[in-house]
């Protein structure tokens, strides 16, 4: 970690990187959001970004269980609720009926409701309501290193099964005539965006990670031409977000994850008016 | 007709198929074969379960009943290659997928998203050239294909691997005139000279006539089957399609 601190105080002389917290914030922030740009590809591409509010609504849950049974670090009950919600609503997406957004927003308002509710029973909701907005800044050194095995891990998932994903977030049918098990492929990713959603919940907050997880594609999209420039554009846009949202943040005194939200969104607006343009050209 | 069914080399055997759907019976007791070399065609009217045939063929729902696929030589083969070109494929058309992307992502492990190798993008020129398509279309986006251009790259797309059956469910139904002829005549020459078996959808009795050499009449079940100017000929079909096949069995 040393070497990282020394190697940012070397290439970012600024003020903003004076300080241990903002260090480790930037590092945290240069992990996540290839992350967060990387899996946004295909949420947007499969229209789930329905399925990734919900599944940060239930973090909620997760977190409460986790105070219920007493155990103190919450990563691991909101992991074991999440997946279990996720494969829950993926099934019910799978099943085909034409109400499947209507029932993830069940699941995703009785999942808040319920993490409410158990929350304020065991003393009071305000000692958690940090978990709604996150902050970046509380990024330690030790999660840092697992951010960084879960950033390799999640690559080398997207580098050997992106192929098989692609042609099914395309046609179902035809990837099951390739012999493509089509439901494996759907839990692992469903599995993927499970864990990026809870290791990040606590620094990113309930609100806003579905924006995140949704900003960078959305933007990207309206200026890739292939999938080799859509992911590019996804990655880049959002550690841009990411490093500009918290240098402004310092300097504006606000909370990192919105300001960051509002950089992608602004860099949305933009791709979608450049994207017009080109339409009409 | 047909009574060879048990002894006969044929490619696909189907025997006895069912499908059930919230306790409602789609299709019963479903038997068919379809031999090498030949294009069987699946016809009868909306709801007789010829799609629901070809998704049981395919996996992709429950069934009751047996599937069986034999190589040339009457072995069994046990992992087919299922080429299926789909009706009017629905997808999101702002998707930003080009043809490259889509034919590498099927024939490599190679992640596309990473690019695309040389021998891979010649490779796919290849086959888009192999049904008629030019190499301009690799660099097209999916969305922005025309009917007669998307079809052609599904095909491509289902003979790689070259497929132990190929399914075409209405298969042309987007395209103009002038391109189901050329669809027609590659499926043919396919069907020709690699002793392929191919099982068609076709709501246009015209195309069944010019192009398939066997048919199946469904309604919910098998109802008539064999030749296929018989089956055309049979009074249950003409009654079913309400006419006389004078003008367009030709």
């Amino acid at each position: 970690m040393n070497f990282m601190y020394s190697l940012i105080d070397n290439i970012l002389p600024f003020e903003w990187t004076q300080f241990e917290y903002m260090k480790n914030a930037l590092i945290g922030i240069i992990l996540i959001t290839p992350l967060f740009g990387l899996v946004s590809t295909m949420i947007v591409n499969n229209k789930m970004s329905f399925f990734s509010d919900a599944l940060g609504h239930s973090a909620l849950t997760g977190i409460a269980i986790g105070v219920l049974m007493g155990i103190d670090n919450y990563v691991i009950s909101m992991m074991g609720f999440a997946l279990l919600f996720a494969l829950c609503v993926s099934s019910v997406m799978d099943s085909n009926i034409s109400s499947a957004d209507t029932v993830i927003g069940v699941f995703s308002s009785t999942g808040m409701a319920l993490g409410i509710v158990l929350l304020s029973a065991a003393g009071g909701f305000a000692k958690y309501t940090s978990y709604l907005i996150g902050d970046i800044l509380t990024v330690q050194p030790n999660e840092i290193k697992t951010l960084f095995f879960i950033l390799i891990a999640v690559v080398i998932i997207w580098i050997l099964f992106f192929n098989k994903l692609l042609i099914t977030s395309i046609n179902e049918n035809l990837a099951v005539s390739k012999g493509i098990k089509v439901n494996i492929v759907k839990k692992v990713f469903v599995i993927i965006v499970a864990v990026i959603v809870t290791v990040s919940i606590k620094w990113v907050g309930v609100l806003i990670i579905n924006s995140l997880l949704v900003l960078p594609a959305a933007a990207a999209r309206n200026l890739a031409k292939n999938m080799r420039s859509y992911h590019v554009l996804s990655i880049l846009i959002s550690i841009f977000s990411g490093i500009s949202g918290l240098i402004i943040s310092y300097y504006m005194g606000t909370a990192a994850s919105g300001t960051i939200v509002l950089v992608a969104a602004f860099i949305f607006f933009i791709s979608y008016l450049l994207n017009r343009v080109h339409v009409k050209a | 007709m047909e009574n060879t069914m048990d002894t006969c080399k044929c490619n696909t055997q189907i025997r006895n198929i069912t499908v059930k759907k919230h306790g409602t019976v789609i299709i019963h007791d479903v038997s068919l074969d379809v031999h090498h070399g030949e294009i069987l065609a699946l016809i009868g009217l909306n709801g007789a379960g010829k799609t629901t045939l070809l998704n049981a063929i395919l996996g992709t729902i429950p069934y009751t009943g047996t599937i069986r696929f034999m190589d040339s030589k009457g072995k069994k083969i046990t992992n087919p290659h299922i080429g299926y070109v789909p009706q009017n494929m629905v997808f999101d058309r702002s998707v930003p997928v080009t043809v490259e992307d889509m034919i590498c992502a099927n024939m490599s492990g190679y992640p596309v998203w990473l690019g695309h190798k040389k021998d891979k993008i010649l490779k796919a020129k290849s086959m888009l050239r192999r049904v008629g398509g030019s190499d301009s279309l690799l660099k097209k986006s999916i969305g922005s294909l025309s009917g007669g251009e998307m079809q052609r790259v599904l095909l491509a797309f289902a003979l790689e691997p070259m497929p132990d059956l190929l399914l075409l469910d209405e298969p042309v139904s987007a395209v103009d005139r002038k391109g189901i002829e050329v669809f027609y005549d590659l499926v043919t020459s396919m069907r020709i000279n690699h002793q392929m078996p191919v099982i068609l959808v076709s709501h246009d009795l015209s195309h069944v006539a010019k192009y398939a050499t066997r048919a199946a009449f469904l309604d919910r079940t098998v109802i008539v089957s064999g030749d296929v100017k018989e089956v055309l000929k049979a009074p249950q079909v003409q009654e079913a399609f309400g006419l006389k096949l004078s003008g367009g069995a030709e």
